[in-house]
């Protein structure tokens, strides 16, 4: 594992991605701009523009057609990618589906931000928990250095499982944060990704094909199969491109997760994205100063769901807390706390299992937001009932 | 340099028509509007092709018709799918990972309400971006895959499914939009409006269309046979109708100067167009309507006259 | 293009196997509409009168079906019409309108049963 050369410089999260992007230098890059993605568009725009790479880079009018866009690039055996968020992905929505159907390994930076109405620019996950059951591999990073090495062990994973991959960071909070990472080398970065090795191409016209026909009764069911089996297949391939880029460049990044403290935790908290990193603080605290047991887990790879992981780390637990950035409107809370549920249902030593919705539309998500959920969780573990499955944390009543 | 058909002859030997075994109706038209563009030249072709009656009717799995690399993406996006398509051909060709020497040529199909209507944002982003394609408007006037209803470009007074000829309302009420001005608004390589009975003039376009550099337009008269409610075998007759009642003129547009292919000497009245097609079986005892039409055929062809006097196309 | 004799897809196949042949539910080996046969949607069909006709392509370049069989010679100079493919044609009658009216080379006649 020796390590490759790196070099250290301040950027924020948008400028990291669209300077992966541009070490990546895909293929086609379609896309359209919009806050807090805005940036990365500009920056890889200017990349073109200074001849940096030497990509097809597609203005398009939209995101619809960003997406669709992609998804022809990519069916042409090109290696594409695009950034977005919030609206821009909604609108999005009907193609996503189809990229991921057509096994197109698009590579799509999202900076998370919450859906209208009230129209806000600001974080949650609603944008992306929105899309969790399109077929893409979502990854959600806590910081700027893992936000640069999982754009681009995204492209890896994504060509290795023929899926698309959304790779994203918090609106504002990591976006336009600025941090010190360490970059590798351009040269590195080519030399890892290769060339894409396409399942099929349409620009092969010697063996020509037909992509995307009707599918009726009769073959629908299998291809959606093969799809579904494609995602559970993707573990691995996750796994792959992971230790593969370990070995690559010597540097080695959470895979589904990062468990904090954990192995002999009563209490724990679930939480995706940046927020992570002040549940550590509070962790830490809890447990030097007061003694308790409690650790966290950040999820870090939320599609495919990382169940069996989950079980082994989540198992012993006592009195879990999951905290959404996104409520399902479907009065029980998140949609991650619904599936740890799922996940761990079947085990007879099962935590106990809260909800937690926080930080809505880029409300500061202060170390109060986490004493409050611990808080919560004791006094269930008093033996209360709460007379919801959901607790709101950091909203004025 | 590829080869370019002139005569029908010509046109067999490319061998390139859309397979037997697809599922469009008895004299639907639409298979040989695509037999004329796909063998136009001998280029190699990628299509990508918008939700409606041919993309369901051609390629129901396993069974598709298509002969060429051909994508379908999804209703409202024919125009962005092969701008990326293009995109990836540009970039894969400058990075050396397609022959320099390989010539592709792009075209999308694309039915009226996947052009005038839901696609129209699409086509003017790819037309404006200044992609290389040709995309083919093949125009039935209506919804047709989803049972017939009203497009933005179904004619004035056509009974629809979402505009029934009632007892108070005659149809649709709005006149079509002229799609083929909208295209030439944003100023493309190449655009033009033809007619499959005129056959030799449809090909004629498809190859400058292809030889133009950038994006490229043909707005195609597509009847459809129960959308329009016609004997099958009117279905090559009416496009040649829809041409000698000036309804349809054939024109093109290069260099921001207009040409009316064909004049016919003795023009028919509209009438000749609209009797055999039942969805006009209730306004055909109003000759007030008829009129109205008819005035209205006048005035869009004036018009054109008047653009080709003004600018004429020059090569 | 008369029907193919190689049938590969009157099997429905399972999902194992389309994931590896028809990945993203792509159609390999193209054109394979021909394995489908329309010739059981005509009501009528028209009859070509070989000594009448001219070869003059009319009815091919009309046919949506292409259903009209053309023999193509090896230089390619000359092609012929050499008669009606039944597993195909849908008896829309547009090449018998198409045929010059002085030549009248083709009419419909009821499909028997
Ligand atoms: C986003 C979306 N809206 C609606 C539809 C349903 N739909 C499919 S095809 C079609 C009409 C197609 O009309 P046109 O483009 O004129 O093609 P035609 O079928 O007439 O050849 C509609 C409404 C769809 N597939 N996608
Ligand atoms: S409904 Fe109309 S457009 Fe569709 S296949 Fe039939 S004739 Fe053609
Ligand atoms: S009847 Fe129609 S389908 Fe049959 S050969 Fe003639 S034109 Fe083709
Ligand atoms: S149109 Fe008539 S004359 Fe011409 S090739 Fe066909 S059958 Fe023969
Ligand atoms: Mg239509």
């Amino acid at each position: 594992m020796a390590k490759r050369k790196t070099t250290r410089m301040a950027l924020t999260g948008n400028e990291a991605m669209a300077f992966a992007m541009k070490q990546i230098n895909p293929d086609v890059v379609a896309a359209y701009p919009i806050t807090p993605a805005t940036q990365i568009v500009e920056l890889f725009s200017k990349y073109v523009a200074d001849g940096e790479v030497d990509t097809e880079f597609v203005p398009v009018e939209s995101e619809h057609s960003a997406m669709s866009a992609c998804v022809g690039a990519s069916a042409a055996g090109a290696r594409v990618m695009t950034g977005t968020a919030s609206q821009g992905l909604a609108l999005m929505h009907e193609i996503l589906y189809i990229a991921s159907a057509l096994r197109l390994p698009i590579t799509m930076c999202v900076v998370n931000r919450t859906l209208s109405a009230p129209i806000n620019i600001h974080c949650d996950h609603s944008d992306t928990m929105g899309s969790r059951d399109a077929g893409w591999i979502q990854i959600y990073t806590e910081n700027v250095q893992e936000a640069y090495a999982s754009t681009i062990v995204g492209v890896r994973t994504a060509e290795k499982a023929n899926l698309p991959v959304m790779v994203t960071t918090d609106g504002f909070v990591l976006s336009h944060g600025m941090e010190s990472l360490d970059v590798f080398d351009d040269e590195d970065v080519r030399e890892f990704l290769g060339q894409r090795k396409p399942l099929y191409n349409v620009l092969d016209v010697d063996n020509p094909i037909t992509v995307g026909p009707l599918d009726l009764q009769d073959y629908f069911f299998e291809h959606k199969r093969g799809q579904i089996e494609a995602m559970f297949e993707a573990k691995k391939h996750i796994y792959d491109a992971h230790r593969e880029f370990a070995e690559f460049f010597g540097v080695e990044l959470p895979v589904f997760m990062e468990p904090y403290r954990l192995d002999d935790a009563e209490y724990a908290i679930v939480v995706l994205g940046s927020s992570a990193g002040t549940g550590k603080e509070v962790v830490d605290d809890l447990r030097d100063e007061k003694g308790m047991k409690v650790g966290l887990l950040r999820l870090r790879i939320f599609r495919p769901f990382p169940y069996e992981e989950l079980q082994q780390v989540l198992g012993k637990v006592k009195y879990l807390a999951v905290m959404d950035r996104a409520d399902s409107l479907n009065t029980m809370g998140g949609p991650v706390a619904t599936e740890i549920a799922r996940a761990l249902y079947h085990f007879s030593e099962r935590p106990i299992i809260h909800s937690f919705v926080y930080g809505l539309g880029g409300r500061d998500v202060p170390p109060e937001n986490f004493y409050e959920v611990i808080e919560k969780m004791q006094w269930i573990a008093a033996g209360n009932t709460p007379d919801r499955m959901v607790t709101y944390v950091g909203v004025r009543e | 340099m590829a080869q370019k058909a002139k005569t029908l002859r010509d046109l067999a030997r490319m061998k390139r028509a859309l397979a037997p075994g697809h599922r469009a109706c008895a004299g639907c038209p639409f298979p040989v509007i695509v037999k004329l563009v796909m063998s136009a030249t001998d280029y190699p072709l990628v299509v990508a092709n918008a939700t409606g009656c041919m993309e369901v009717t051609t390629t129901i799995f396993p069974y598709t018709a298509w002969p060429v690399n051909w994508i379908h993406n999804a209703f409202e996006n024919a125009a962005a799918t092969i701008s990326g398509v293009e995109a990836a051909y540009k970039a894969l060709k400058r990075k050396g990972k397609i022959p320099a020497d390989k010539e592709i040529k792009f075209v999308a199909f694309g039915g009226d309400g996947g052009t005038y209507d839901i696609g129209l944002q699409a086509l003017s982003g790819a037309l404006e971006r200044g992609h290389n394609f040709l995309y083919i408007l093949y125009n039935n006037e209506g919804y047709m895959n989803t049972g017939i209803q009203r497009s933005s470009a179904t004619p004035k007074y056509a009974s629809t499914t979402t505009s029934p000829a009632g007892k108070v309302i005659p149809g649709k009420l709005q006149w079509r939009k002229e799609i083929t001005d909208i295209i030439i608004a944003h100023n493309p390589a190449y655009a033009a409006q033809a007619s499959p009975a005129f056959w030799s003039d449809l090909i004629r376009k498809v190859q400058k269309a292809l030889e133009a550099d950038g994006p490229s337009f043909i707005n195609v008269i597509s009847p459809c046979q129960p959308g329009w409610n016609y004997p099958p075998d009117l279905s090559i007759d009416l496009t040649k109708l829809a041409v000698e009642t000036k309804y349809w003129p054939l024109y093109e547009y290069k260099n921001g100067g207009w040409k009316v292919n064909y004049k016919p000497r003795k023009p028919l009245p509209v009438i000749e167009f609209l009797k055999p097609q039942r969805r006009y079986k209730h306004i055909l005892n109003r000759p007030e309507l008829i009129e109205e039409i008819q005035q209205e055929v006048e005035k869009r062809w004036e018009r054109l006259l008047k653009l080709e006097e003004a600018f004429p196309l020059k090569e | 293009m008369p029907a193919p004799k190689e049938r590969k897809w009157d099997e429905l196949k399972g999902w194992k196997e389309l994931a590896e042949i028809s990945p993203g539910a792509i159609v390999p080996g193209v054109p394979t509409s021909p394995e489908y046969l329309t010739g059981d949607w005509r009501v009528e069909r028209p009859i070509w009168d070989e000594d009448k006709c001219t070869h003059c392509l009319l009815c091919w370049v009309f046919c949506p079906e292409d259903a009209i069989m053309l023999n193509i010679s090896e230089d390619g100079k000359v092609v012929k019409m050499i008669g009606i493919d039944y597993d195909y044609c849908k008896g829309c009658g547009i090449c018998v309108r198409a045929c010059p009216p002085k030549i009248h080379a083709l009419e419909m006649a009821p499909e028997e049963v």
